[in-house]
Formats: structure tokens, sequence, C-alpha cells
């Protein structure tokens, strides 16, 4: 394999964000200064007897608005959705054209020199057809990204499943012997089950979307790291522009778990807020009276690119990711390390990726999610790693407003980092009247903070271990 | 210019031609198919009774006594991921927590994960008493739902069936403090997820990784998706034996199966600093993306397969002609394989008429995330044994597939193989194993050196304990 040993810059020169907040980034930033909150009653799906009533939703939002051939992605489900127009506005912003394939890029004209590929074969409307390769003459687009060296790398997560999932439970079950009649389960599928709608359910499906909107030919890549994922996503994708896989990677997440089997999931594991008589102040993280986090669902998309390729085109810089740490805990499935021994690996291992030391970050953006254990065990590994600065440094979490979007709440997260280098303005952890006499560092309770700021470290950790840190930097040429 | 090299240390598998690679590899060379009538669940009603299902075990005896208590929080999913985990781990001679807590042979902090998984679809069974609780008038009622049925799932339900869970309990039964990653591109993500692990390997975040992948597609569900779709075989007469066809004229889809496999991966220093039998390189790593808007199918002319393998190519430095073998993904999916085929032609040039093809799932089924990782398993195998097992179920080329698809066994030294994947959605994936083969003897004759040119290429980043901070 080959391995540059000229390690690229990289810099953010794009942003969207589709989430319970707002549906732009603007929109997004002014409600984290005004230190609102995007909880509300479930309105999804009916869950008034469900433990938990309440979520942080999308709201007003039709992805049809965003692009101009809705019919390529009728069916898709929220998460995708909500991606798209997270990912149009980022390329916007970046200057990456959408659905132009058909004007930029030929129809595939191919062959294999003893002919025995057909021509043409590619004709059909809905088709992106590129004949830029690796080894021919590339034909680059007029926004000076060749789609090729244009991947995408998501943390998404599952559709929801449809009723007809019930129902052949329902038609399948025999109560008295306690077991499944396969075959009526099978005949109710059939009947009842909407193929598309079963395909576009699957992890892999916004990043298939997104492809599909910007023509990407590049390393497209999805996972799923629990709440860890997009912090994950956008970590790897730094990694491939920087070995020279890619120019532009669209990077970050789309999820949502607002439905019937996520919050029984979640019900279940004892990890939803119960404060159904408030909503609003459910999400309080680092606080005495905090009791689980509040779902939320969305998308955010940063456009990561490498210095060379963001001057070419003369995109605007918005940032400079610097640093990127990934370890695992290895301890329970259910709990995280008492040490924080994984956290603190992850944060070390970014903050040496970037260059950087302990004393050079000025903002932490928490993983603050306001359950008991990971609010507790992130201090102590703040602590772990910086140590006497721990309680000068501000940490808070965006988590308190927003809700956790899982698979999409680092990429979320990360632009407020962003717009907090834009602005030196900190952002605030909301709903923290009552501080937790255990957890003692400068959590900026809600209200944000004007500061000079220069280096943020974002942190995630996911259930099931995964600890995923990225440190982006104010651009300095 | 120096190059970071990344090999291959460990193998394991489990399949529907057995548990463990020597029980796969042999039913492979012998040209023998795992499909049978399913046993999973009564498949009555459904168009096609067949499926690839790995032969029983019992997940208690395959983990360590301590973790026995875990078992009941593994899907099926997991629990083949755990059992080629196992495998692949002793067969790279590692000794970690999982094996013998007094004898660990590796810095856990250094060791990393990197799984391919599809979603997975839960137990409906498991499901069963509670979606039973929550009728009314013999509809599923959400509101009894949330009053009643809720209660009776399991409270741990959610962690049996997120992805990210074969990942976690394999490091956690091993110690494995890397980096963790589960790629969910399904049929591709074995592919992409070993890829990204050579990446991690290569550039200094680990020393050695377990990846590969793991699917249990044999459930009610993921079955009848597969029909909805119209990508599994719709005819249940016929032989189980005989009726998955890659690239053959008769082929009339996929049958779908489960199964596991998983690589040590592992920087070439640290492999010979512990004398590790070193089974193969990966040479290249390509990936790309199929543009169609019928999101199940891959697009007609192969363009994404085309870009993925071109890429692998270039990153191993090799041009097709150095290729001695090929596995393609191959589902018997008429139009996918000669999309593939086309997307492989036009890849590979007048060279295709030449390197053998082998396609592996007329004998292991279309195991999903898995299915990539068995097939790189295989060629791994190929490379040591210096064999390419016969084809099975190809007679007549199918129309316009320009495919050398070989018949018969055939011996012989084996230096590069390419394996390539896709999935629906449209991921492409492509990766390029390469026979060890010690290439600056000067550099690597001393695995000691600190400043051979392996260490130097990882990029800086090193070790946590040589961190100053």
């Amino acid at each position: 394999m080959r391995t540059p040993t000229n390690r690229e810059r990289v810099v953010i020169t794009g942003m969207g964000i589709v989430c319970p907040l707002g549906n732009d980034v603007a929109t997004f930033w002014e409600g984290v200064l005004a230190g609102r909150s995007g909880a509300n009653r479930t309105t999804i799906f009916d869950a008034s007897t469900f433990p938990t009533t309440f979520d942080a939703e999308v709201k007003d939002y039709d992805f049809r608005s965003y692009v101009r051939e809705p019919q390529r992605h009728e069916k898709c489900s929220r998460g995708p959705a909500f991606a798209l127009g997270a990912a149009v506005q980022a390329c916007r912003q970046a200057g990456i054209d959408v659905e132009t394939e058909r004007q930029t890029v030929a129809v595939a004209t191919f062959v294999s020199s003893d002919g025995c590929v057909e021509r043409d074969v590619g004709r059909r409307t809905s088709d992106v057809t590129s004949r830029a390769t690796a080894t021919e003459g590339r034909s680059v687009p007029t926004d000076g990204v060749d789609r090729t060296r244009l991947g995408i790398y998501l943390g998404a997560g599952e559709g929801s499943l449809a009723d007809a999932f019930f129902a052949c439970i329902v038609a399948g079950w025999d109560t008295q012997r306690q077991e499944m009649i396969w075959e009526r389960n099978t005949q109710v599928g059939f009947a009842q089950m909407d193929p598309m709608h079963e395909l576009e359910h699957e992890p892999n499906m916004a990043a298939a979307h997104l492809a599909l909107l910007t023509g990407a030919r590049g390393p497209v890549r999805s996972c799923l790291t629990a709440c860890a994922a997009s912090t994950q996503a956008i970590g790897e994708a730094l990694m491939l522009i920087r070995r020279g896989d890619a120019d532009v990677m669209l990077a970050g997440g789309a999820h949502s778990m607002i439905h019937p089997l996520g919050v029984t999931g979640f019900n279940r594991l004892t990890a939803l807020s119960t404060r159904n008589d408030s909503p609003e102040t459910a999400s309080r993280p680092f606080c005495a009276s905090r009791d689980g986090f509040v779902l939320g669902e969305g998308a955010a998309i940063l456009v990561l690119e490498s210095l060379t390729s963001a001057r070419r085109r003369g995109a605007a810089i918005l940032a400079e990711l610097v640093g990127y740490g990934s370890s695992s805990d290895a301890f329970r499935v259910t709990d995280m390390h008492e040490e924080a021994r994984g956290p603190i690996q992850a944060m070390r291992l970014a903050l040496a990726d970037a260059g950087l030391t302990y004393r050079d970050v000025d903002y932490i953006n928490t993983h603050g999610t306001s359950t008991l254990e990971n609010d507790s065990i992130e201090t102590l590994a703040i602590k772990g790693v910086f140590q006497e600065r721990a309680k000068q440094i501000p940490v808070s979490s965006v988590k308190s407003m927003l809700g956790h979007l899982i698979g999409a709440a680092g990429a979320a997260e990360l632009i407020a980092c962003v717009l907090a280098l834009r602005d030196n303005i900190v952002p605030p952890t909301i709903n923290l009247h009552d501080p937790d006499p255990k957890l003692d560092l400068d959590y900026v309770p809600n209200v944000p903070r004007r500061m000079p700021v220069n280096v943020v470290m974002k942190e995630s950790f996911g259930f099931g271990g995964q600890n995923n840190v990225v440190i982006v930097k104010k651009f300095a040429p | 210019m120096s190059q970071a090299r990344v090999v291959v240390t460990g193998l394991g598998a489990v399949s529907p031609l057995g548990l463990g690679v020597p029980e796969t590899w042999a039913g492979l060379c012998a040209g023998r198919c795992g499909i049978r009538r399913i046993r999973a669940f009564d498949p009555t009603g459904l168009p096609c009774e067949w499926a690839g299902e790995v032969p029983e075990y019992r997940i208690q005896e395959r983990v360590p006594r301590t973790y026995r208590k875990a078992v009941k929080l593994m899907c099926r999913d997991i629990e083949l991921a755990v059992l080629a985990a196992g495998e692949a781990i002793t067969s790279g001679g590692l000794v970690t927590k999982g094996i013998d807590p007094e004898k660990v042979n590796i810095d856990p902090t250094r060791f990393g994960i990197n799984i391919g998984a599809g979603i997975i679809c839960c137990d409906l069974v498991e499901l069963g008493p509670a979606v039973a609780a929550s009728t009314l008038d013999g509809r599923f009622d959400l509101h009894k739902w949330g009053r009643e049925g809720l209660q009776l799932v399991t409270p741990l339900w959610l962690l049996k069936y997120l992805p990210n869970m074969p990942a976690c309990h394999i490091g956690i039964i091993h110690d494995m403090q890397g980096p963790s990653n589960t790629i969910t591109c399904s049929e591709a993500a074995a592919h992409l997820a070993l890829g990204e692990a050579a990446q991690v390997i290569a550039r200094g975040d680990a020393d050695l990784a377990l990846a590969g992948g793991a699917e249990a597609k044999v459930n009610q569900m993921m079955i009848l998706r597969q029909h909805l779709l119209r990508r599994a075989v719709s005819t249940g007469t016929g032989d189980p034996e005989t009726i998955c066809r890659p690239f053959d004229a008769n082929a009339c889809g996929a049958i779908f199966g489960e199964g596991a496999a998983m690589l040590v991966l592992e920087n070439l220093d640290h492999a010979r600093r512990r004398n590790a039998r070193i089974l193969a390189e990966i040479a290249g790593i390509g990936q790309s993306h199929s543009m169609s808007a019928a999101y199940e199918r891959l697009e007609p002319d192969g363009q994404g397969i085309r870009i993925a393998v071109e890429k692998a190519l270039a990153d191993a430095e090799i041009g097709p002609e150095d290729l001695d073998l090929v596995i393609p993904h191959g589902t018997a999916i008429p139009q996918d394989d000669l999309a593939e085929a086309r997307g492989l032609a036009a890849a590979l040039g007048p060279a295709v008429k030449k390197i053998p093809v082998w396609p592996t799932k007329s004998m292991l089924s279309t195991t999903g995330a898995a299915g990539g990782a068995l097939d790189v398993v295989a060629a791994v195998q190929a490379i040591t044994e210096g064999v390419i097992p016969p084809a099975r179920n190809f007679q007549t080329p199918a129309p316009g597939c320009p495919l050398n698809v070989l018949t018969a066994r055939r011996d012989g030294p084996i230096r590069h193989v390419l394996c390539c994947s896709y999935t629906h959605g449209g991921q492409t994936a492509a990766i390029v194993l390469r026979k060890f083969e010690i290439r600056n003897p000067k550099s690597e004759t001393n695995p000691n050196d600190p400043n051979s040119n392996d260490q130097n290429a990882a990029g800086g980043r090193g070790p946590v304990s040589n961190l100053r901070i």
C-alpha cells in the first residue's frame, strides 16, 4: 500500500445541518447562543404511553426543497432525508455542485481494447457516469472537484421499521404455543411490506443518497459505532485525505432513532430521561438531578478538503482539522471503564496527532449526554488528560440544547466547535442550575462565554466502548 | 520510497462449509456446496426454502469461562464473529487476555479492531410475547405497546442488535484497546473494514488489528426482504446444491446465508519481532461507488467496480497482468453479475480473458458482510497453498460475460489475488493480496533496528507510551 510521507493539511470548507434547533447552520448557532432547547413532546409516533413521552425532533423539514430530482430519494427514511439537506447546504458553502452530472459528465463511452465491453451501456437519464478514471485522462467538473477524488464518510444508522414489521409478528405469533408460525408471518410480509422501504431501512443508505446527489466516486463508507460514529467518520475521512485517497470528503452523520423500537430499546436500558413534565429542562448534563439523555435526530455534514484542493478552488476556509484519536474501552458491554481508560487514550492520541499538548486547548466540547455515568467518567477523563489545567478550561455540552443525535451527534457538535472558533464564543451547558458537587469543572453554565478560542477538542463516546476525539483549530496559513 | 507494510498473520472463519478455516477451505477445494433447506425457522411459504447455514456449535464452549454469562447478550451475528475472531487470534499465535491472562504477548493498547457488519435484524420470536400483549382487535397497538408490551422486552435488548456489538464483545474478550470501528456497508463492508484496518496500522495508530466481517442473514425478515427486492432465487424446485450459479447462463438469483471471517492484520516489523508466521501481504485497497437510482442494483456498466479495482491495482503498484486470481462478488443475480463482469473487464483490459476467476458464493451463499472477508481468507489460502479451487455450478458463461471462470482446480504459484465486492446502495470495494516476499533485505533483515524504513513510514504516530504529555 502506498503510504505518503508528506501529510496533507486538511481544512473545513463547508458545513450543513438539519437538527432540532433548526435546519441550517445560522439558526442552529442562534439557538445555541440563546440557550434554547430543541426538546418537545414526541410527534413522530404516538409515544404517550411510553416511559419517555418527549424527544428532540427536526421540525418543518422537507428534503424536496433541497433537491431538483426528489424522485431519486422518494422512499428514503428520516436519517438520509436529513442528510440530503445538510449535504446540499455544506456543498453550497464549499462551492461543490450537486445534481449536475448530466451537465458536466458525458455518458460512458469507455471501451476495453478487445471490445468486450459494450459502448454506451450506461445511458440512463438518472445515472451518473463519470469518464474520469485513475489511469485515463480526467474530466474535472466546473467546481474543480474530480469525482473519483470526492468521497463520503458518514456515521449513520437504521431507518424506522414499518408497521408491517409488527403486523408480521402479530400474524405469526401463536400465543398459546408461544411460538412463531412462520408461514403466516411470511404471508403477511409479502402482502404488506414495501420493498424499497425495507431497503431504505439499511444504515448505508444515507451515504448512498449523498453519493447520488454529489456524484462522489471516491471512497464511500458508512460506520456505526453508536454515539461516537460521526466523530469517527470525520476522523477517518481526515485520514483518507491525508493518505491521498481523496481530495474532498463529505463527512458527518445522519440518524434518527426516534421510532418505537429505538425508544423502546433506550427506555429499557433506562438511558433516557423520563422528565416528561418538563422536556425542555430534561437534558441537563453535569447537573446533580440529571436522569438520562434526550433522544434527538438530525444530520450534520462537513466538507473536509486538502489545503491544496481548497486553495486551488479558492474555497473559503472555515477551520483546520488537526487531530484525531480513537480507542476502545474493551471493558464491559454496558458500562464505561471506571478510570476512563479509553477516553483518556483517545484524547491523548488526538493531541499527539495534532502536535499539540494539553496546554494548547482553549475549549472542550464534551460528549456530555446527561446520563449519570457519562458525565462523571468524562469529567474524570478530562482531569486525567488536562491535569492542573482541567478546571481552567471551559467544557460544555451542546446536548443540553440539541438532545442526543446518536450517530449524528459528534458531527453536529463539531459544527458548534467550528463556529466557536469563528466567533470566539463558547456554547453554554443549559439547565445547569444545580451542579453535581462531585463534578467540579467549568461547564459554562447556562450562558455562552466570549473568549479567544483557537483550539477546540471534540469528544464522542459510544455504547460498547468506542472513543473518538477530533481537534479543530483556527486556520492560519 | 519506503512503505509501511501490513501483513496477514492469522485467519478465522465460520461458514456454511464448516466451523473453522481448515473445514471451510477443504470444502471450497472440493467444490462442496453448503446450501441446504433452512433450519433456523420454518421456511414454508417462501419462494425458496434454501440458505447457507453454519453447522451447529455451542457458544458457551467457545468463550472464556469468565465471559460465559455475557453470551445471553449475543445475537447470532455476534456469536459468529466471536467464533471467527477466536480462531484468527489463536492461529496468529497471539495470546490475549481471553486466551491466557498470564501470558499476554501483545500490547492491548496497540491492538485495534475493524469489523464489517450489516444491519442486524432482531429475533422475531424474542419480540413475540411483547407484540402479542400489545394487540387490540387483532392489530398491533402502539398505546398498549408503550404501557404493556415494552415492559416484556428484555432490558438489554437493544445492546444485542447494535451493529458495533460484534466488535465490542470481541474487544472485551481479547482486550483490544486500540481503534475500534464497525463499517456498515453490508456486502462491501468487510473489504472496507479490512482496508481501513490496514490503513490504521500503516499510519501507525495500531501495531495489529483484527478485521473482517460477520452477518447472519438466515432470519425470516432478512430473507423476506431479499425476496421482496427480487435478489433471491425465486424458484423452490431443483437441487439446492446447483441452484446458485454465479456468471452462468442459467443463473437465477442469490441464495442467502450466514458466516463470519476475521483476519489478524499486522505491521510487518511487529510480526517479525514476535516471529509470527506471515501468510500474505495487504498490497492495495480501492473503493468507489456505483451510481444507480435503483439502489438495490449495481449500475449496468459496473463503473463503480471498475474504479475501485483500478484504485486497488494502483495502490498495489501492479498492473492487471500481474494478477493470478480474481475472486469476484458474483452473487448469481444475472444483471448484477453482468455489471460486475463489465466493470472488471473495463478495469483489467485484455488481461481479463486470461486471469482465472473463482466465484465462491455457489458454495458459501451470499453471507452479507461476511462474504468479503470469507473471500479474503480464501485468497490468503490460495496464495499460501498455491491452489485455485474449481468454480462450482459454472457450465455455460452468461451471454456477454467476458470472465475466465475456471471449472477445474489449478495448482501453481499465486502471487497476487484481487477480491472485489459491492452492496445495495452502491458502495464498491477491491483489495489486492500479495504473497509475502522480503522486498528490501538490507532494511528488513534487522527487525530491531529503530531506524528501519518501515518505522519511519508510520508518519510519526507511534505508541502511546512515547507521547510527551
